[in-house]
């Protein structure tokens, strides 16, 4: 198991707010890692600069060994990065296929797009009973499938997950996870930013947890999911 | 007036109405579809319509071009101009405060307006007789042939447009990034490159727009884009602004009412009805004919 993933020491500001302080993480190939913390704690901002929204000021983001802080998102895309966006983001006005395609825009090979097709909608059988009907009228649950769906039709081989339980019923926030957790099996290497950490400890191998832009801790999931200090603050007790 | 002599004029009103229309709609899609990818409201775009106005010109008068001939290098020109002048004026200014743009899209507009009057030099222009007008008389009503040329073309462009945005990659690109800019580029898209194109696309309509007018009325300035610019920036917001049918619908409507006013009741009243329509919409319904108010889910 390689280092897929390595962030060294990234510090990123919105204008003259300091939202990440330093942080460096490593997801290893293969693994779940996921990112905890409270609201507003910077787990979004990391992805958005892992996914090259967002430019760090100091450090570097190395993927299978490239160099990729501040290139821009959509050569990041190419190089085997994809995101689920917080709050979905699915583009609402287009068709459920039309999303799936925007999610393949950067691939050209047409029979493994079909293949991604259909793994998709093994995947998640409901989209394909919607696939011409419009996203914006998909339920929560249907529209985060969607955006993972459309995530996956990149085929990519980090796969970064922004808040998927946000909004959804606890029933559905475990067909979620089960589903993240099989996607993982089938070789996606998956960083999960999570307010739901009782949900995200449980399927993830190891854990950082942040607060106001610092990794506070770190280790194994089960470990912090024992510990003491997590515990209290984000498991209720 | 009898009634016959009522509905024939009206139907005449409404043939001149929609070749009008079909102008206003070539130029509104341009607006409308700069509006829709990057929010700005582009008061440069009535004077890229005069710039291939002029293309189309010098390309008939110079080199002797016949008129497809000259639409379509004055539509390549223009559209490349388009492009430069988002990457030179607009593209540095992509996360600047909106009124800043907007205040440059102002000075572009007086740029090109100024730098072609020290060009061409201010006197209107002749446009040469690139066609034949040949009148139909079909019944009582009188078509001619640069009327018919005109709704030809813009039918052909609508069409063309319309499966480009709807059914092609980058038109899927442009609306995913009209949507959200920022999601579509986790889709692995070059927004950077989609808004130049959409530029290129909406500068070469208004282009067409700038040729056919010139052979349907002979007479071009540099300041001849100016009114037809309004007019287009009303038709867009008539239709809903962002959205492309609204813009196809938006001119035509524009086009036949304010043909009407000037069968009906004068021509002194024309651009009177249409300043009106653009406050009656702001007031009654800002989102425009086909706007809807969208709402999000969570």
């Amino acid at each position: 198991m390689g280092t897929m993933l390595k962030v060294e020491d990234i510090n990123v500001y919105y204008g003259a707010i300091h939202a990440i302080k330093g942080i460096s993480l490593e997801v290893n190939e293969g693994e779940i890692v996921t990112l905890i913390g409270a609201n507003g704690a910077g787990k979004s901002t990391i992805l958005r600069t892992i996914s090259g929204l967002l430019k760090p000021k100091i450090g570097k983001i190395e993927f299978e060994g490239q160099n990729i802080a501040g290139i821009a998102a959509q050569r990041i895309v190419k190089s085997g990065i994809s995101q689920v966006p917080e709050g979905r983001r699915i583009f609402a006005n287009m068709t459920v296929m039309e999303n799936l395609d925007l999610g393949a825009y950067v691939r050209s090979d047409k029979a493994g797009i079909q293949e991604d097709l259909k793994m998709v909608f093994a995947r998640f059988p409901r989209l394909e009973e919607r696939k011409t009907q419009e996203a914006g009228t998909l339920s929560g649950g249907e529209q985060q499938m969607l955006a993972m769906g459309r995530a996956l039709m990149s085929r990519p081989r980090l796969l970064l997950l922004d808040e998927p339980s946000m909004g959804l019923a606890p029933l559905l926030i475990k067909e979620i996870f089960s589903i993240i957790q099989d996607i993982n099996k089938t070789g996606t290497t998956v960083l999960l930013v999570e307010q739901n950490a009782n949900m995200a400890l449980s399927i993830a191998n190891r854990a950082y947890v942040l607060e106001t832009g610092r990794i506070t801790l770190a280790g194994a999931a089960k470990d912090l999911a024992a510990s003491e200090a997590v515990r209290k603050a984000y498991l209720g007790g | 007036m009898d009634f016959s002599s009522f509905s024939e004029q009206l139907i005449q009103q409404l043939i001149n109405g929609v070749s009008l229309g079909s102008i206003y709609a070539l130029i509104a899609l341009g607006y409308t579809m700069v509006y829709g990818i990057i929010k700005l409201i582009n008061f440069a775009h009535g004077d890229i319509y005069m710039v291939g106005a002029y293309i189309g010109f010098f390309a008939t008068s110079m080199l002797h071009l016949p008129v497809l001939p000259a639409l379509i290098i004055s539509m390549v020109v223009t559209g490349l101009l388009g492009m430069l002048i988002e990457r030179l004026a607009y593209r540095p200014l992509r996360h600047a405060p909106k009124v800043s743009v907007l205040i440059t899209a102002i000075g572009v507009s007086l740029f090109l307006e100024y730098t072609s009057m020290f060009f061409v030099s201010p006197q209107p222009r002749t446009f040469p007789n690139v066609m034949e007008s040949v009148t139909y008389h079909m019944g009582p009503f009188v078509v001619n042939s640069q009327q018919i040329l005109i709704l030809v073309i813009t039918t052909i462009l609508m069409v063309i447009l319309t499966y480009i945005v709807q059914k092609t990659k980058i038109g899927k690109a442009m609306r995913a990034v009209s949507f959200d800019t920022e999601t579509a580029q986790l889709m692995g898209i070059d927004a950077n490159r989609v808004i130049s194109i959409t530029f290129g696309i909406g500068s070469a309509l208004a282009a067409a727009g700038g040729v056919l007018v010139g052979v349907y009325y002979n007479s071009i300035d540099p300041l001849m884009g100016i009114m037809p610019g309004l007019k287009a920036f009303i038709a867009a917001v008539l239709g809903g602004i962002g959205i492309i049918p609204g813009a196809m619908a938006g001119g035509v409507i524009l086009g036949v009412i304010e043909s009407l006013v000037s069968g009906f009741l004068s021509s002194t009243f024309r651009d009177a009805a249409a300043f009106a329509i653009l406050i009656l919409v702001l007031l009654f319904k800002p989102s425009g004919l086909f706007g809807k108010n969208t709402r999000e889910k969570v």
